[in-house]
């Protein structure tokens, strides 16, 4: 029992050590301005990383709007056609695709979409994100509507549906809760990845939500400023932590919340 | 010759495969209309094979041939004036385990409504209200349409799914051992509920309960491996059959 006490605190003890060090921290260094004004320039006093978090907020958006709507299509595909040499080449990727490190798919957005275009573009930073959700939104998707009992499909077959929209409003709003959840679990996740996005958005200390242009993101901001000699850069880095670990509990939450409602409180 | 009443049912040699093992073997069964039959036999003989050869659902499973003609009201079910979408909606069924869709007992009952009809809401209403008084379920429910339909009872879910198919208008109604995971009170009900049905709905009820086939039923078939054995009113199948199988089967000798 003491044994177990033990292993339990030893290993809690760093989460509390790491929540307790960035309340203080980023809370002494965080104002209302983080949100609204943007880096100031070395010496000056003040400013904030209102662009990073726009930044984020923009690379995360267009990141989920490449990769959900082909995720889902390719996990329904994966579990509506059990077997078949797509479906399992479908998985076998997303395997793969989730085990791969985001610095290499960085690289790989680097190759495919800022060389071709000549210069760092959020829309890179965008498709290296997108490739980091898609495995988890696929792999997700497909769990979630073999989860679905076949027999409720075989009842809306019943009751006059045709096959696609038996698998739309019957499978697919079924297994939607655990699939959102799934999202907004891969939103948090890509929302803090820093690594490919180095090479790709490359981060701006301007403002721009130009797809075409370098954009700066949270985890670059913090990045840069954690590294940097000045005391009240390294500040604002702790600040944009919080901020950051912020944004992940939230997205926890929600998920968890929308795990809790899978059996579906309200309609329509 | 007048035409057939509706909600007659048919089959005609009948044959079905899952790949190389024969389901059913020549079957030629006609189901009488507005009245309750039972399709009765050991594990495994086809019953629910040939349950839903009725409303097509069949082909689902993978490898399946079919020989043989099945009609409703003399017309096959495979014409290509009859869309399998309008067979099913003529020719409802239940399930084994109750099947509610993750919404409100309103939005299962309209699901099939809403389907083809554009219906004001007020009609719509009516249509989900007699559905469920039909299923003997709108006292229990009326206060409640709008909670999910999965914090009902499993007999109430199962009276609910009987509701969700009649809400169509069906002919035929198919249940699949709907009661088999009932307690005695909440079976009774479903009976009840299907007595009353059969003045106007055809029904044909799988089950692997004698004594309900032999209370409930006005007609019983046997099939045992794959083919009709017996076929016959319950009250005369139960007392006095004519094959020894089926004396043999109902007396648990076998099956």
């Amino acid at each position: 029992m003491a044994v177990v006490v033990a292993a339990t605190a030893f290993a809690v003890s760093p989460l509390a050590a790491l929540g307790g060090h960035l309340v203080r921290e980023g809370g002494a260094a965080l104002h209302w301005s983080f949100f609204t004004a943007l880096p100031a320039p070395v010496g000056e006093p003040g400013g904030g990383m209102a662009n990073a978090v726009v930044g984020t907020l923009l690379l995360v958006s267009i990141a989920s709007l490449m990769a959900i709507p082909v995720g889902v299509g390719a996990g329904l595909y994966a579990a509506e056609h059990r077997g078949r040499p797509l479906a399992l080449a479908v998985r076998f990727v997303s395997e793969v695709l989730s085990g791969v490190p985001s610095i290499v798919i960085g690289i790989l957005s680097w190759e495919f979409v800022v060389r071709p275009m000549g210069h760092f573009s959020a829309l890179a930073g965008a498709v290296a994100l997108a490739i980091i959700m898609l495995p988890l939104v696929a792999r997700a998707t497909e769990e979630m509507v073999l989860l679905v009992p076949s027999a409720l499909f075989e009842t809306a077959l019943a009751l006059g549906y045709g096959h696609a929209r038996a698998v739309v409003r019957v499978v697919l709003r079924t297994a939607l809760p655990g699939i959102l959840t799934a999202l907004l679990v891969a939103v948090a996740r890509v929302a803090g990845e820093t690594a490919p996005l180095l090479f790709t958005a490359f981060g701006n200390h301007f403002w721009s939500v130009s797809l075409r242009e370098p954009v700066s993101a949270l985890p670059l901001q913090i990045f840069t400023y954690a590294i940097s000699p000045y005391d009240d850069w390294r500040a604002l880095a702790w600040a944009g932590a919080l901020v950051l670990v912020g944004l992940a509990v939230i997205l926890g939450i929600a998920a968890r919340v929308t795990m809790r409602h899978r059996h579906g409180r309200r309609v329509r | 010759m007048s035409a057939p009443p509706a909600g007659a049912l048919a089959t005609r040699d009948l044959s079905l495969w899952y790949g190389p093992v024969q389901a059913l073997d020549l079957v030629s069964l006609s189901i009488a209309p507005h009245a309750i039959s039972a399709i009765i036999g050991p594990s495994g003989c086809g019953k629910s094979s040939l349950l839903r050869s009725f409303n097509r659902l069949h082909p689902l499973a993978a490898d399946v041939r079919v020989s043989g003609d099945v009609t409703l009201n003399g017309a096959s079910v495979c014409a290509s004036s009859l869309p399998v979408e309008e067979l099913r909606r003529r020719v409802g069924m239940v399930f084994q385990r109750w099947t509610p869709f993750p919404v409100s007992i309103y939005d299962n009952v309209a699901a099939g409504p809403r389907l083809n009809l554009r219906l004001e809401r007020a009609d719509l209403d009516a249509i989900v209200e007699q559905a469920l008084r039909r299923a003997a379920l709108w006292d229990e429910v009326k206060d409640r349409l709008r909670e999910p339909a999965r914090r009902l009872s499993g007999g109430q879910q199962q009276r609910l799914c009987i509701a969700r198919a009649l809400a169509n208008g069906p002919e035929v109604l198919l249940l699949d051992e709907p009661c088999s995971a009932l307690d005695p009170i909440a079976t009774q009900r479903i009976e009840e509920v299907l007595w009353e049905l059969r003045q106007d709905v055809t029904i044909v009820i799988v089950t692997h309960n004698l004594q309900q086939a032999a209370r409930l039923s006005d007609e019983t078939a046997v099939l045992i491996g794959g083919r009709l054995v017996e076929h016959g009113p319950s009250s005369q199948l139960f007392t006095s059959p004519r094959e020894p199988r089926t004396e043999a089967f109902i007396t648990g000798r076998f099956g």
